[in-house]
């Protein structure tokens, strides 16, 4: 979590105000929630004295026929409280976790939209997991704020206040009795609550670190079973299991414990106002009635004492998830657009690296582009070379402004790429890279990605172009097949020409491939560059591979090494050359042990 | 075919019908949404798990009937106390002192029995829980590698962490279910004990109250469904925006996306105040029927007390019973719902428990040891996954110790399954495959794994570090012996740029290297497993040249001394080889050595001279086929 914000404790309170203030984006149902819990805790309180005062008329502190009218009103006063405080009870609940929907259902979408707007180099850094917490767990945490927090504070402070109030009012030393119990218990269940969160957090990643084991297993079932490693396996999986086991054993020690603990003090206290309260009784002081109010009292005070271990546990968990949240939606975002950024102009669709300098944000101190500058026009066809770390495909990364350079520019038709809007720049250029995400839905809506309301007709064309047509109407759905996760899944080649299918949807002007082709094969490879060749003369097209035969048509092919253009040319020039163009090209078509040599 | 970028779209319609596109999965999840009815046989599996546990259970249900006992007993201790010691004519401090003495008893059971009873189930559940999760795990580590290839390791594992955790649920409540019965019963009893006619008045609006949540229950459940739904729809969405960030942004579908997010979370917002107010609703009713109930006592039981038919001390029992009357109710039939996911997560657990295991050590099986010759031989051997459509078709072959041989052909042909085969993840349907001239069925499978090291094209490493993922099962190894085998494979210089070098703690996967490193790891593994016999599928993808020549002298050190059986995908590994065994469709084409290939001019050496890169590209018919299960 270290990389999504650095926590600071200080930074709890202003969370939680934060909070309310989202919160008060819904006034109506605030005040609604906050008038119902008031009414409801009077209508609470009352009942404990209407039922004293029916045990009183009962007892026949008044006289005959009175007494029975008496009676008959206090049930009828008993009734429509009970009938009113459930319905308040009700309207409480209810809108105390609406507001709390409606503020997780807006921040969901600002983290979705955050999401989407962070650049690359943020996402580089923080693991997705990181991410998905946040998303969902922090979420959680600051929605229930409302209902389990802000709520159960009025509700808590007027139900215990007023109540002791009232008990103390009426007789002070048993009202103290029968208010011995709640220092203990708030104390004792704010404590366990405080444990058990701790403890539960630990538990999880314990449980985590159970179902790893496990995944790996299963996913690397071949290794385990041709290495006979089952005994190996298990012990991994016992010692995972165990450790997890003691501690759910020491959370149920923790709770039961506790939950013991509270029970037995509050009918202590209970035994007291009896015993104490009995006495008065026989001392005539007090009447029965009186006594069974006390009693109804702590019942109904029981509850809320117990639930300010809750309390304290929603705060703390609403500050931390808050900060985390907070954090994460006030990051800045790098890569936007200028204000009055225009849409970029695409006339001729020339692309221009002017002395491009670059470092990946996360290592600033390795320079991976330097003095990098080449140009290349409609139609012309680029090819970039290089060892594995060359700075290759960030050249690929540069143009769409999936990061920004750090010196010199990158200009499409003359337009720097950082004074165009983000959108129509990404319009324009199409990277297709060697790892594709393919999303979970039909292969058409995959390819349809960029441009989701594209006519059937285009799609086919463009998943011809890249040798994919025949494949999928095979297939016993054909376009409407769902790929990935529970679908069918597709092989390295088939998702890189997937992805170039997709590529192509959006008409771009500069398309880059980023060693897209690697996994397929090279017959297929021949026939995408076939078909690509006609499509090739309207934009320009970078292609970026370690494979010769993928680029050596090109019209300008760029040697790179430690992040500079060491050797540039047509393929017969760099032949010609004699240098580590040819050593390459030498490897690759005999490959042997002078071969690599040479290359080194 | 015409250009893509021709403009066929009027533009004008186009904003005009909704995109093709969605966010998150578009598939259905397969947990049903409605648990399952009762089934003797799935409680009598889960059973099975809890008897080990019998005596704890036994001594938890006691403490369950003394604590709903407890409970029961302190409105009459109370009731005691008004009518016999305060209640003018009573037998005054006494009889109050005596009741706070039997107050006092009471609670003290209370307060052990509570304890005892929570602990005791609490620790039990868990210890259930976990003793199932490993007979699945255990029981995974056995069953046939054709039953793991068809499912999904996700499936798996929402059954051993999801479905395990929701019996817990189950077992936790269900002891204190028991105290709910008690409980519910033991206030009728005490009630019409205390006046027949109060109790049964007062007792009216408990039928009530069953038949309306009888009526309520179902609907809500769908709505707590749904809410639960809406939920994971939305947040799978999320998820799916987080991993495909950097393909929604290279292809501006920001904008779409939103909207199409915004209504899954409307969605979920809607479900979420729909199930609010189902379970809400009840709240006002159960109070409404308490109230009746009250105001019941109060006018009844005031006017008995009042003509002196009942003492006072009745009346305020009654009015503590009814504050607790309705819980049981309630938490009965949550039970029901909580019983039904219990059932449809057990039958979720014992179809995992249930896969067979086909492949099993016979009775009587051998160890292979180090002293047999290292020869594998296949004999007429028919093979598949399905029946009547056999991957191989009566293939014979033989490698002698100490020879290399490699298999080729094009995709689909069956030479993955000849690599199971030797390692005997699956049984051949006909025919035999020796190993060191013993049958692989008559050999312990623990010594068949020593002998036989196998290195996978999609090299797995585990999370872990370096030198434990070198090491693996081979305990015995030294830190020298596993410095050596990554110095032999050409590993020890890029492990030793490493942070802390063998001790590199390895992302999950090895995320943290790259393809070819992985590769170099997995063959230094089989070097320090140090078999007899490699069997080996090289990797398809496209690694780039330098890294391509390290493998290449990694393999060479690799096969030193040894039997080796590679599945060759690359020219130069191939030409390596002492002979060369070609599969088509199943069946065995051609062998001999790349000289003798070239001359019979056969598929090889068309395959050869047509200078591909790789023996998988088949030429012609460049379009694969569907896939129909796993073919190799």
């Amino acid at each position: 979590m270290s990389h999504v914000v650095a926590t600071q404790a200080g930074k709890g309170l202003t969370t939680l105000w934060r909070i309310m203030v989202l919160t008060w984006r819904h006034p109506w149902m605030v005040i609604i929630t906050l008038a119902s819990t008031i009414i409801m805790c009077v209508l609470q309180l009352w009942v404990p004295r209407l039922l004293g005062q029916a045990v009183d008329q009962a007892e026949g502190v008044l006289d005959g026929a009175g007494a029975v009218d008496a009676l008959w009103t206090t049930a009828w006063i008993l009734l429509v409280v009970s009938i009113g405080r459930g319905i308040f009870t009700m309207t409480m609940n209810y809108f105390g976790e609406a507001v709390g929907h409606h503020t997780a259902y807006e921040l969901r979408l600002a983290v979705y939209e955050k999401i989407q707007r962070l650049s690359f180099s943020y996402h580089d850094k923080v693991h997705t997991g990181d991410l998905i917490t946040v998303g969902m767990l922090d979420l959680e945490g600051v929605r229930m704020f409302f209902a389990t927090g802000v709520l159960r504070v009025v509700l808590l402070g007027i139900l215990i206040g007023v109540g002791a109030y009232m008990m103390m009012s009426t007789d002070l030393l048993l009202g103290c009795l029968a208010l011995s119990f709640a220092p203990f218990v708030a104390w004792n269940s704010s404590k366990t609550q405080l444990t058990l969160r701790a403890t539960w957090l630990k538990l999880q990643e314990m449980l985590q670190n159970l179902s790893r084991v496990m995944e790996e297993n299963l996913g690397g079932i071949r290794v385990v079973r041709a290495f006979a490693g089952q005994d190996h396996e298990l012990k991994k999986y016992d010692e995972a299991s165990d450790a997890a086991l003691a501690l759910a054993h020491r959370r149920v020690d923790i709770r039961v414990s506790s939950t013991s603990l509270m029970n037995i003090s509050f009918l202590l206290s209970m035994g007291l106002v009896l015993w104490v309260g009995g006495e008065k009784v026989l001392a005539g002081e007090m009447t029965v009635g009186t006594l069974a109010t006390f009693l109804t009292f702590m019942t109904i005070l029981q509850m809320p004492v117990r639930q300010l271990g809750l309390l304290v546990n929603s705060f703390a968990r609403a500050s931390t998830c808050g900060n985390r949240l907070f954090a994460f939606l006030d990051l800045d975002i790098e890569i936007k657009d200028k204000p009055g950024a225009k849409p970029l102009v695409v006339t001729e669709g020339t692309v221009r690296f002017e002395n491009v300098d670059f470092a990946y944000p996360s290592a600033p101190a390795r320079k991976v582009l330097q003095g990098v500058s080449f140009e290349g026009k409609k139609g012309e066809t680029i090819g970039i070379v290089g060892r594995p770390g060359s700075g290759k495909s960030t050249i690929a990364h540069l143009i769409p402004r999936f990061y920004d350079v750090d010196g010199g520019k990158v200009t499409i038709d003359g337009q720097d790429v950082r004074d165009v809007t983000l959108g129509s720049l990404r319009q324009s250029v199409a990277v297709v890279q060697q790892d594709s995400f393919l999303f979970t839905t039909n292969i058409e809506n995959n390819i349809a990605y960029g441009d989701p309301w594209a006519k059937e007709g285009r799609i086919a064309r463009a998943s011809e172009f890249a040798q994919l047509h025949n494949y999928i109407i095979g297939l016993p759905t054909g376009y409407e097949t769902i790929v990935g996760e529970r679908g069918v899944s597709l092989s390295g080649g088939q998702r890189q020409r997937l992805n170039i299918a997709r590529s192509l949807m959006l008409r771009p002007s500069v398309m880059v491939f980023d060693d897209s082709t690697a996994a397929v094969d090279a017959g297929t490879e021949q026939r995408i560059r076939t078909a690509m060749k006609r499509f090739a003369k309207d934009r320009v097209t970078l292609i970026i591979s370690h494979r010769l035969s993928s680029l050596m048509h090109a019209d300008q092919i760029l040697f790179i090494e430690d992040g500079a253009i060491v050797e540039r040319g047509t393929h017969e020039e760099l032949l010609a050359l004699g240098g580590r163009y040819r050593a390459l090209y030498d490897l690759q078509v005999k490959p042997g042990d002078d071969a690599l040599e040479a290359a080194e | 075919m015409t250009d893509v970028t021709v403009n066929d779209d009027e533009s004008e319609d186009r904003r005009q019908r909704p995109p093709r596109a969605v966010v998150g999965s578009s598939l259905d999840r397969e947990e049903e949404v409605f648990g399952k009815a009762y089934d003797p046989r799935i409680v009598r599996r889960i059973w099975a798990f809890v008897k080990p546990y019998q005596k704890q259970i036994y001594i938890s249900v006691a403490a369950v009937l003394v604590f709903t006992l407890t409970q029961l007993a302190l409105p009459l201790i109370i009731r005691f106390a008004i009518d016999a010691g305060m209640a003018a004519g009573g037998g005054g401090r006494v009889v109050l002192l005596w009741a706070m003495v039997g107050f006092a008893i009471t609670i003290a059971f209370n307060f052990v029995a509570s304890w005892i009873q929570e602990s005791v189930v609490g620790k039990a559940a868990e210890n259930v829980l976990f003793d199932m999760r490993r007979a699945m795990f255990e029981h995974l580590q056995r069953v046939s590698l054709s039953w793991m290839d068809k499912t999904e390791v996700g499936r798996l594992m929402s059954r051993l962490m999801g479905d395990v955790n929701s019996m817990q649920e189950f077992l936790e409540t269900s002891v204190l279910s028991v105290g709910d019965i008690v409980l519910l019963f033991g206030i009728v009893g005490v009630l019409l004990w205390l006046d027949p006619l109060l109790g049964l008045v007062t007792m009216a609006t408990m039928p009530v109250l069953f038949i309306v949540r009888l009526f309520w229950l179902p609907p809500a459940k769908v709505s707590f469904m749904a809410a639960h739904h809406t939920n994971s729809s939305a947040n799978g969405a999320l998820a799916e925006g987080i991993n495909g960030v950097r393909t929604v942004q290279s292809l501006d579908r920001q904008k779409v996306n939103f909207d199409l997010y915004e209504e899954k979370a409307r969605a979920n917002l809607r479900a979420h105040l729909r199930a609010a107010k189902f379970a809400q609703v009840m709240v006002p009713i159960v109070d409404t029927l308490t109230g009746i109930s009250m105001a019941t006592v109060i006018v009844l039981g005031g006017q008995m007390v009042l003509g002196h038919q009942v003492e006072v001390g009745v009346m305020v029992a009654f009015l503590f019973y009814i504050q607790r009357f309705f819980d049981p109710i309630r938490s009965l039939t949550m039970q029901y719902s909580v019983f039904q996911r219990a059932m449809s997560s057990g039958t979720r657990i014992t179809e995992v428990l249930d896969v067979p295991v086909n492949i099993e050590d016979k009775p009587d099986a051998v160890a292979l040891t180090g002293q047999m010759d290292g020869s594998v031989e296949f004999k007429n051997v028919t093979f598949g996954y399905r029946k009547n459509q056999p991957v191989l078709k009566n293939v014979s072959f033989r490698v002698n110790p100490g020879e290399t041989v490699a298999i080729v052909g094009p995709t689909g042909s069956g030479k993955s399954s000849c690599m199971s085969l030797v390692h005997r993840f699956y049984d051949v349907w006909d025919g035999s495959v020796t190993v060191g001239g013993t049958d692989v069925r008559d050999v312990t499978q623990d010594s068949l794994g020593e002998q036989v090291a196998m290195v996978l094209q999609e090299p797995f490493l585990f999370t872990g570090t370096v030198i434990e993922n070198i090491r693996y099962n081979k305990q015995s190894a030294t830190r020298e012996q596993v410095i050596d085998a990554a110095k032999a494979v050409g590993a020890h210089d890029f492990i030793m740029s490493l942070a802390d070098g063998y001790d590199t703690k390895l992302e999950q996967r090895g995320g943290n290297l790259s393809l070819g490193q992985r590769q170099l790891i997995s063959f230094a593994r089989a070097l320090v497993a140090d078999a007899k016999i490699l069997v080996l599928d090289e990797a398809t993808a496209n690694i780039d040249s330098y890294t391509e020549m390290l493998i290449q002298r990694a393999l060479k050190r690799l096969l030193e001394g040894r039997t080796g059986l590679v599945i060759a995908h690359r020219l130069a590994t191939i030409r390596g080889a002492d002979r060369i065994i070609v599969l088509q469709n199943g069946e065995l084409l051609e062998s001999g050595n790349h000289e003798q290939l070239m001359k019979k001019q056969g598929l090889y050496a068309k395959l050869y001279t047509m200078n591909y890169s790789s023996f998988d590209d088949m030429p012609e018919n460049g379009d694969e086929a569907p896939p129909t299960g796993k073919a190799t």
